[in-house]
């Protein structure tokens, strides 16, 4: 255990030396502030649906996380220390949780930030507390699976841009499943594909539902995600 | 305290290690010397628990490095080639993230005696990245001899470094071996004599010979050589002279008034040439064995040949080296 949270610290602290932190953070926090604005000025409604549901936010949410995690495992492939962390007793496993912890506490970092959002909407109207706390975990779970992802996509490479981009493909074609599915709605395969879309889960959470369903499924994509990175950075053993 | 048998390892079709077999005993300073490419790092690699084995197996204080990987990388302090390191960290907060990888109980005094030990003390607050190479080589020495290893095992320690550096990092790696067992890696053969009780020299992906500096020697040399300089004589008469003392088999010039004298293996003629230069009124300047160059030795060793192909082969070329302690 102690090992996991060593790997976190270090990570927290080669995010913060660097400029990655503070530029993906701060993107992501402009421009979702100015769709929030932009929207929550055109519907005059309170409303989580408003701040974390629109499609702006989401797609925003999807690059923010392949920018964070694409360095994760790339970098220390490409810069070979990898190398010198596991030849420490270091098991592969604590060495891919402690990176994906660094990123999922990074993410929690912006969650916080992005608090004021709720503020303003109190402050000019009366939003549901409940709704908007289920909102947030819908929010974060959904983050939290695609950080697993980039986690995952970011061992298959020792390229960053490389591990970026097949994060966002992944991540996107896992969106966009969902406005595919209604035209085969109807069929078996059609309810299948549109269950395991990341979206299908998401918007229950925004209107004050916690099914336990959804969490399972967000916390079953995390630890299938990291269970698949350990999986890659064992099969060094075997090239 | 190593023991390996059987050794080999392939990267797709490509064999980088074959059936090698070695065992280094505690203590010992081993070094693996061969050219780029001969599967050095490969080895090493394999030891440390990077990377297994494609068959054969290795073990570190009794310890498989497969199977009971962990308790190998517990006694092993490794320092890869090209050291890796975090450039934008700082060489204490470096040293202090390894020791608390390797959960050490007093990280805090490990990487202080680490810092003392390479001499990065007064750097440890720079970040890595600013640091000139040799630094950073002694920041990778010093990771690697933070939890007091049983074995370690450095690739290519004195890589890029200044003349300056390499002494240090070679009294450095003297220094450690009193206590602990070294295997080293090189292409750089007078560093493994220098630093070695023993080496092994690796050529593509095998073992061609293993011992001491001396014992190489021995083995490989095939005919006594003796440096003779005489004074004041043209080449012509003086070989001509050396040519007829028995046991001679042939004379060659090195420099002006010096010559090589290949002997049949096992007869000293140094009295035979001495009286036959005196009894020609010459004057004797100098007389002694000479030996093969570790470096030639190196050489004929890693361009295919084994050791039992080279005794009885061609004569060695000349330009041989001398070594004092030899001389009479």
């Amino acid at each position: 255990m102690s090992n996991i949270w060593t790997i976190t610290k270090r990570e927290l602290y080669a995010y913060f030396s660097s400029p990655i932190a503070y530029v993906t953070t701060a993107a992501f926090l402009i421009v979702q502030g100015y769709v929030f604005y932009i929207i929550i000025d055109q519907v005059q409604q309170a409303g989580m649906d408003v701040a974390l549901g629109n499609y702006y936010t989401l797609f925003l949410l999807i690059f923010y996380t392949a920018m964070v995690t694409m360095r994760l495992l790339a970098e220390e492939q490409r810069s070979g220390t990898l190398e010198l962390v596991l030849t420490a007793p270091v098991r592969d496993w604590e060495l891919v949780i402690g990176k994906y912890l660094a990123s999922v506490i990074l993410f929690l970092l912006l969650i916080v930030i992005s608090f004021y959002q709720p503020l303003v909407m109190m402050r000019y109207g009366e939003p549901d507390l409940g709704t908007m706390a289920s909102g947030y975990l819908g929010f974060f779970l959904l983050g939290s699976a695609l950080l697993a992802l980039g986690t995952l996509t970011s061992t298959f490479t020792s390229n960053q841009v490389v591990a970026a981009i097949i994060s966002l493909g992944l991540c996107i074609l896992l969106l966009l499943v969902q406005f595919v599915s209604p035209q085969v709605a109807s069929t078996t395969w059609g309810q299948i594909l549109n269950r395991l879309t990341i979206l299908y889960h998401y918007f229950d959470f925004l209107e004050g539902l916690i099914k336990v369903q959804h969490v399972v499924y967000y916390l079953s994509l995390v630890a299938a995600s990291l269970f698949l990175a350990t999986q890659v950075l064992q099969a060094r053993r075997w090239r | 305290m190593i023991e390996v048998e059987n050794l080999t390892r392939y990267y797709g079709p490509i064999r980088a290690v074959h059936n090698v077999n070695f065992q280094v005993a505690k203590g010992e300073i081993v070094g693996f010397l061969g050219p780029n490419g001969a599967g050095k790092s490969t080895t090493m690699r394999i030891l440390t628990g990077y990377l297994p084995a494609s068959s054969g197996t290795a073990r570190i204080a009794g310890f498989d490095v497969f199977y009971d990987s962990l308790e190998v990388r517990r006694r092993v302090g490794y320092m890869p080639e090209t050291v890796p390191l975090y450039p934008e960290m700082t060489v204490q907060a470096y040293l202090n993230f390894m020791a608390d990888l390797r959960q050490l109980e007093d990280g805090k005094h490990a990487v202080g005696r680490a810092m003392d030990a390479c001499g990065i003390t007064p750097r440890a607050r720079q970040p890595i990245g600013q640091l000139s190479k040799g630094y950073r080589q002694r920041v990778g020495l010093a990771q690697a001899i933070l939890h007091d290893p049983e074995v370690l095992i450095l690739d290519e320690p004195t890589i890029g470094l200044d003349p300056r550096q390499v002494t240090d990092v070679r009294e450095l790696v003297r220094d450690i071996g009193q206590e602990h067992t070294i295997i080293l890696s090189s292409h750089i053969l007078s560093e493994v004599s220098q630093t070695c009780n023993r080496m092994l020299i690796i050529n593509d992906g095998q073992i061609v010979a293993s011992g001491t500096p001396d014992k190489l020697t021995e083995q490989v040399q095939d005919q006594d050589r003796i440096l003779v300089r005489i004074d004041g004589v043209s080449d012509l008469q003086a070989i001509s002279v050396l040519k007829r003392v028995d046991g001679v088999l042939s004379v060659q010039s090195i420099e002006d008034g010096a010559y090589s004298v290949s002997c049949i293996q096992g007869s000293d003629n140094r009295a035979e040439l001495a009286r036959a230069v005196v009894e020609q009124g010459w004057n004797l300047l100098e007389l002694g064995t000479m030996k093969m160059s570790l470096e030639e030795i190196f050489l004929k060793l890693t361009e295919g040949a084994t050791i039992e192909d080279l005794t009885g082969g061609p004569l060695a070329e000349p330009g041989m080296e001398m070594e004092e302690e030899e001389y009479v």
